[in-house]
């Protein structure tokens, strides 16, 4: 979650905000009318001050009340724009910056969506999710806070100085002169500050690993009585986090000092000039109440530049962050002349030489396979592990594209068909079986939204998950997965299987889905696949013996080249290495009990 | 860029999402008071041991107020005494109220610095204090606890929770310390400096009070309404990128856009009320006070003409009027931050109430060379009081030494018992002993040097290979580390690795597959040399030869060693002395495996079947 990103400097800063211009320009003109009200309320805020000196040295200093009523109308009228105009900016400023957040996050989710595997594989699910979530909500506190007051903090700090200069030069040279270096303090400050909280949020980063270990593992732990000694480790943890929050409040604690107590002498030094100055008759009341309550206003725009500028930094961070996943190449897309499956395919599936390396990898992992999947056929792959088996099943559905050679269905290049026809035509199921938060229906249509009840529930019956699916709560309304009813391994990987062949796909692809399952379930499904798989081209990935007779043939995958291929029975008799992967103890077998 | 989609109205949420008994949402009254009252003994004793910082640190923050409020009046001063004064040629009132000013002003600056550090330590260990009781608690509760509780839910006890009461004690707090003392302070000062103004401005409070109510309900509600709408946007996401091999090659993309375009929506939505809250509080706040401040003036200058209020005063009151609307704007972030805080406080709460399940004996009895003779003396269990039966009443004994495989179909009890052997659970009746002493009765570490488990969930922690080998006996040297793992036949490719034993596994093992995590937890529990071993589907992730491998690795292992065995795969089985055939939490067969596939029950069936599936 907390990768490095370099702190940009300001033309860098400049240059990554800039990205955001697509998205800010729909919206520009509510943002600048934003702006315009902000200003509109500070300005009022800054002549109240005035007119209240008006009143000080006019009516009140010379008992004269006919111009009273004028002024407090004025005094009530700008209060009442003032007030309206800060509901106003935030009224103005929510929709925009909102639906900024929420463009910018669709077209990240787009864009992840289609970006191959072999991203996903490198990029942890928290660092994008972090992108997705915390970046973006800087980036809209950003565009709905900093940049506008910003702008308008930097306006009224000038047009306050002037004001100040008019009222009394010399009061508004002692508010300049206190004001600079708070600018120049707080800056520095928060700089300093931006580091120290980057190495709370990384020790946090850390704490947070050994609790997630602590909690997930608590079985390892039980078992062999090691929790004292995460509790020891955790502790050391959490006592260099409290030391590092201790020197960020430090830091905290001296820069509030600093924006306290600098305006203040401020304006002790300007009480005793003016009053000295009233005392000679060169500044009247009013202007000293005046000064001092425009230098007070003066104090938030004065003090906020140094974190508002922390915040920019902070936005081209989280800007940088969020383009370097929108800038990775969607590498695997639809070809610009797509070619339509024959409507009178059979589903053949065919891998002619095909190669594949993993990106940086120094070697190719399959090198060179040639199979033949006839119409109907099942051929089972059986490889030892990290031959490559899982590879090869995820280059069918175009999951990964191949690095040389090439796959076919029914005689056309998978790469010549449009993903949606390839992956309807292809369903695969994974070793690890993948449930969303969602209800059971969602969960088994999720290849065919289209799908009709009795659709599911054929699939579900060919799947054996009819029976248990009809005994949970809400049967298929009942929400499953991480944020649902928590179902067993084998129920998990049922459904799987459902999902699989729910869509009727001509060619199925399992990637040993009956691992996880115990032997009755097992036996179950492999009973309702067989019916299933007539007439359907399958390539099964099979550890166990059992699993492998569903296959009508088998191929052997060694080192990325498949080495033999031919039934389960020959094979077991003529080929040694096939005989290692798959025999098990049945030579230790007690063989007069075998009659 | 890519095929454009065009997102149709946003789905309704329970059609996908379908039905789920959620937690109770809606509280009695009787049990949100329970709830507060433990949340209110948690805090109490948290503070306890820093009750003289707390109260030094109050002194503070009133002092800070004080000499913050006192200005003011010292500008009103030098305008109502102080001027005349230097005007006749007398100084000294007006040096005295500027140096007074000053001094308010650094004293403010200095004593706020002293408050924020002061209050920002006893945060930090009334954080560390938390932290370690949490995670300390965690590790003592029991895995039943665990189990109903799920990882989740203890994973952001000790990190989201946690991060809203710091977020409370780091601004909330100060900020509600700040806006009280301010409120409190300006008013009494305005009231002591002209009454008939003081109370004027106090008539202001009351639509303010009015409004702050309304806005600390509506906040809250937002609030709730922005978390919820992130939190469905968050798991989302998380399934959509953990899944993505799923949703790709189930062409889920356009689906799963049109559910994000819903929950981006609501969040939108959710947003916007919020901002719109705080439009309106502020707004308010602000008017009511420019409102009062137009009628301080008016009233106010007129008075002063008459001669019945002095300039000085009107001029304190224009500066107090400001100082006492701006605290109230903090509210709006103390009451998001004091929501948060108290519904994880909570939540905390009711985790540190939760007693251990298994506890520690009171008066253990010591195993000094454990022989590994179990016996389960009429045991009944069952996992909580309104659950069915699922042992009712094994009585077994294995002798020290003895191998033995529990077989039978899926929630038979195999687990049950071999987890009630390692004491993961207590029996509801009866008692398993160890050596004739009641497990009951002995120390969590020595039971756990007796007894070691591997289970089918290998986790690995962060840290080298060795690191998690070593797991199993702190302290053990390098060779020993590596005879363990030789043992098991893990050595091969644990050489293979960049760094040997000293590569780093990555987060929860990712560098290595399941069965090569599976070969670390194996070396992990032979490296504890246990007196029992407790095996539960532990080879049902290892491939054909690693599992043979591995097996030829127990026969020497398993000599001289007490073995419980669960395994579906028959040939795991066939290693053992002694076969348990286990049904509805009997005992249903029992002998040595050639007995029993010559036999006609369970067990020769099934070894029929098995022989089938590899001819």
């Amino acid at each position: 979650m907390t990768d490095d990103v370099p702190i940009p400097n300001h033309t860098t800063t400049l240059r990554v905000l800039f990205r955001l211009a697509p998205y800010v320009r729909p919206v520009r003109w509510q943002l600048l009318c934003s702006m315009s009200a902000t200003l509109l309320a500070m300005a009022c805020g800054l002549v109240i001050p005035l007119v209240t000196q008006r009143i000080l040295d006019g009516p009140v200093a010379t008992h004269n009340l006919r111009a009273l009523p004028l002024l407090i109308g004025i005094v009530l009228a700008l209060g009442i724009v003032e007030a309206l105009s800060f509901f106003v900016r935030r009224k103005l400023v929510a929709r925009p910056t909102t639906q900024i957040e929420a463009r910018m996050r669709a077209d990240l989710y787009r864009h992840l969506q289609r970006l191959p595997i072999s991203f996903h594989d490198q990029w942890q699910s928290g660092q994008l999710l972090s992108r997705a979530v915390s970046d973006l909500s800087t980036l809209r506190r950003f565009l709905a806070f900093a940049v506008i007051f910003l702008v308008v903090n930097t306006l009224t700090l000038i047009i306050g100085m002037v004001v100040l200069f008019l009222l009394a030069p010399l009061l508004g040279l002692i508010t300049l002169c206190a004001s600079l270096p708070l600018i120049a303090v707080s800056t520095l400050f928060e700089s300093r500050y931006k580091v120290v909280s980057r190495l709370a949020q990384d020790q946090e980063g850390d704490l947070a690993t050994t609790v997630e270990e602590s909690a997930l593992g608590i079985r390892v732990l039980k078992a062999f009585g090691r929790g004292p000694e995460l509790l020891r480790k955790f502790t050391v943890q959490a006592v260099e986090l409290r030391g590092t929050q201790l020197r960020k409040i430090h830091i905290l604690a001296f820069l509030w000092a600093v924006i306290i107590g600098l305006p203040e002498i401020g304006i002790g030094c300007q009480l005793l000039v003016g009053a000295l100055g009233i005392a000679h008759g060169t500044v009247s009341v009013g202007t000293l109440v005046a000064a001092v309550t425009v230098a007070t206003y003066l104090r938030w725009p004065t003090d906020s530049i140094g974190w508002l500028l922390a915040e920019t930094n902070q936005a081209a961070s989280a800007c940088e962050r969020y383009w370097e996943v929108r800038d990775s190449l969607v590498t695997i897309t639809d070809p610009e002349h797509p070619r339509p499956l024959p409507a009178d395919g059979t589903g053949h599936l065919r891998l002619e030489g095909v190669r594949f390396r993993y990106p940086g990898a120094a070697d190719d992992v399959l090198r060179g396979i040639d199979l033949d999947v006839r119409p109907g056929e099942t051929v089972a792959l059986v490889g030892a592990t990290g031959s490559g088996k899982t590879t090869l099943t995820s280059l069918v559905a175009r999951l990964a594209d191949v690095s040389g050679g090439r796959i076919t269905v029914d005689g056309v290049d998978v790469r010549d068909l449009t993903l949606a026809d390839l992956r309807t035509a292809v369903a695969t199921a994974f070793e690890e079986p993948v449930l969303f938060s969602a209800s059971v229906r969602e969960n088994v249509a999720l290849g065919a939204p289209d799908a009709t009840e009795a659709d599911v529930r054929s699939a579900l019956r060919v799947a054996k998950a009819d029976d248990f699916v009809e005994a949970l709560p809400w049967g298929l309304a009942t929400r499953i997965g991480e944020q649902g009813l928590s179902l067993s391994g084998g129920q998990r990987q049922r459904l799987a299987l459902a999902r699989a062949v729910v869509g009727r796909p001509a060619v199925l692809v399992l990637d040993d889905p009956l691992s996880a399952l115990d032997v009755h379930t097992e036996a179950e499904v492999e009973r309702a696949l067989r019916t299933v798989l007539h007439g359907v081209t399958a390539l099964v990935v099979a550890h166990r013996p059992s699993t492998v007779q569903l296959a009508d043939r088998v191929a052997l995958l060694v080192d990325g080249r498949i080495t033999a291929t031919g039934t389960h029975h020959d094979l077991l008799a003529d080929n040694p290495e096939y005989r290692h992967l798959l025999s098990t103890l049945d030579d230790r077998l007690p063989s007069e009990e075998l009659a | 860029m890519t095929t454009d989609i065009q997102p149709t109205a946003p789905i309704a949420e329970e059609e996908w999402r379908g039905v789920a008994a959620e937690d109770l949402d809606e509280l009695t009254v009787a049990i949100g008071l329970k709830l507060q009252a433990r949340s209110r003994r948690l805090l109490g004793s948290l503070l306890r041991p820093h009750r003289r910082a707390v109260a030094l640190s109050l002194l503070l923050v009133l002092g800070e107020n004080a000499a913050g409020l006192l200005g003011p009046v010292l500008i009103a001063a030098a305008l109502d005494s102080g001027v005349p004064d230097a005007v006749h040629g007398r100084p000294g009132v007006l040096i005295a109220c500027v140096a007074g000013y000053l001094t308010c002003g650094v004293s403010t600056a200095v004593l706020r610095f002293g408050f924020l550090r002061l209050s920002g330590r006893i945060g930090q260990d009334i954080m560390l204090d938390l932290r370690r009781r949490i995670f300390g608690h965690a590790q003592v509760l029991s895995l039943s606890f665990h189990e109903s509780y799920t990882s989740g839910k203890i994973v952001s006890r000790l990190t989201s929770d946690l991060d809203s009461i710091d977020a409370l004690l780091d601004e909330g707090l100060d900020g509600l310390l700040s806006a009280g003392f301010t409120v409190v302070g300006v008013g009494i000062m305005m009231i002591w400096l002209d009454w008939p103004l003081g109370l004027l401005v106090m008539v202001g409070f009351v639509p303010l009070v009015w409004v702050t109510r309304w806005f600390y309900k509506s906040s809250q509600d937002a609030y709730r309404g922005t978390r919820g709408a992130i939190a469905k946007i968050i798991v989302h996401f998380v399934e959509t990128m953990n899944g993505m091999r799923a949703v790709q090659a189930f062409r889920r993309e356009p689906r799963n856009e049109q559910i994000m375009d819903g929950l981006n929506g609501s969040f939108q939505e959710a947003n916007r009320v919020a901002l719109s809250v705080v439009a309106r509080f502020t707004s308010s706040v602000r008017l009511v006070g420019n409102v009062s401040l137009a009628l301080v003036l008016g009233i106010g200058a007129v008075r002063v003409a008459d001669g019945g209020l002095q300039i000085g005063v009107l001029a304190a009151f224009t500066l107090y009027l400001r100082r006492f609307y701006d605290p109230l704007d903090d509210l709006a972030m103390f009451a998001n931050a004091y929501t948060a805080a108290s519904a994880a406080l909570e939540k905390i709460s009711g985790v540190l109430e939760e007693t251990p399940g298994v506890p520690d004996p009171v008066d253990p009895v010591p195993l000094a060379h454990p022989r590994g003779e179990i016996r389960f003396a009429d045991v009944e269990f069952r996992y909580s009081p309104d659950t069915p039966v699922v042992l009712p009443g094994l009585d077994l004994r294995i002798p020290g030494g003895q191998t033995v495989a529990l077989v039978g179909p899926t929630g038979a009890g195999k687990s049950t018992v071999a987890k009630l052997v390692a004491r993961f659970y207590d029996p509801s009746a009866g008692a398993v002993e160890l050596d004739g002493v009641d497990v009951r009765r002995v120390t969590d570490l020595e039971l756990r040097q007796a007894v070691a488990m591997v289970t089918q969930e290998n986790f690995l922690f962060s840290g080298s290979v060795a690191d998690n080998i070593a797991l199993g006996r702190p302290g053990a040297s390098r060779s020993e580390i590596e005879a363990a793992a030789t043992a098991v036949g893990a050595d091969t490719f644990i050489n293979a690795l960049p760094e040997g034993y000293d590569t780093d596994v990555r987060k929860r093992g990712g560098r290595l597959s399941a069965g090569q995590r599976q070969l670390v937890a194996f070396a992990r529990a032979l490296l504890a040399d246990p007196a029992v071993l407790v095996l539960d589907e532990a080879t049902s992730s290892l491939d054909v030869p690693t599992e043979r491998a591995v097996q030829e690795a127990l026969e020497t292992v398993l000599t001289d060693r007490t073995a419980l065995i669960i395994a579906h795969r028959l040939s795991t089985v066939l290693i053992a002395d002694r076969v348990l055939v286990i049904d509805d939490g009997r005992v249903v067969e029992d002998g040595s495996p050639e007995e029993l596939v010559a036999g006609e029950g369970r067990f020769a069936d099934l070894h029929q079947a098995w022989l089938e599936s590899l001819a």
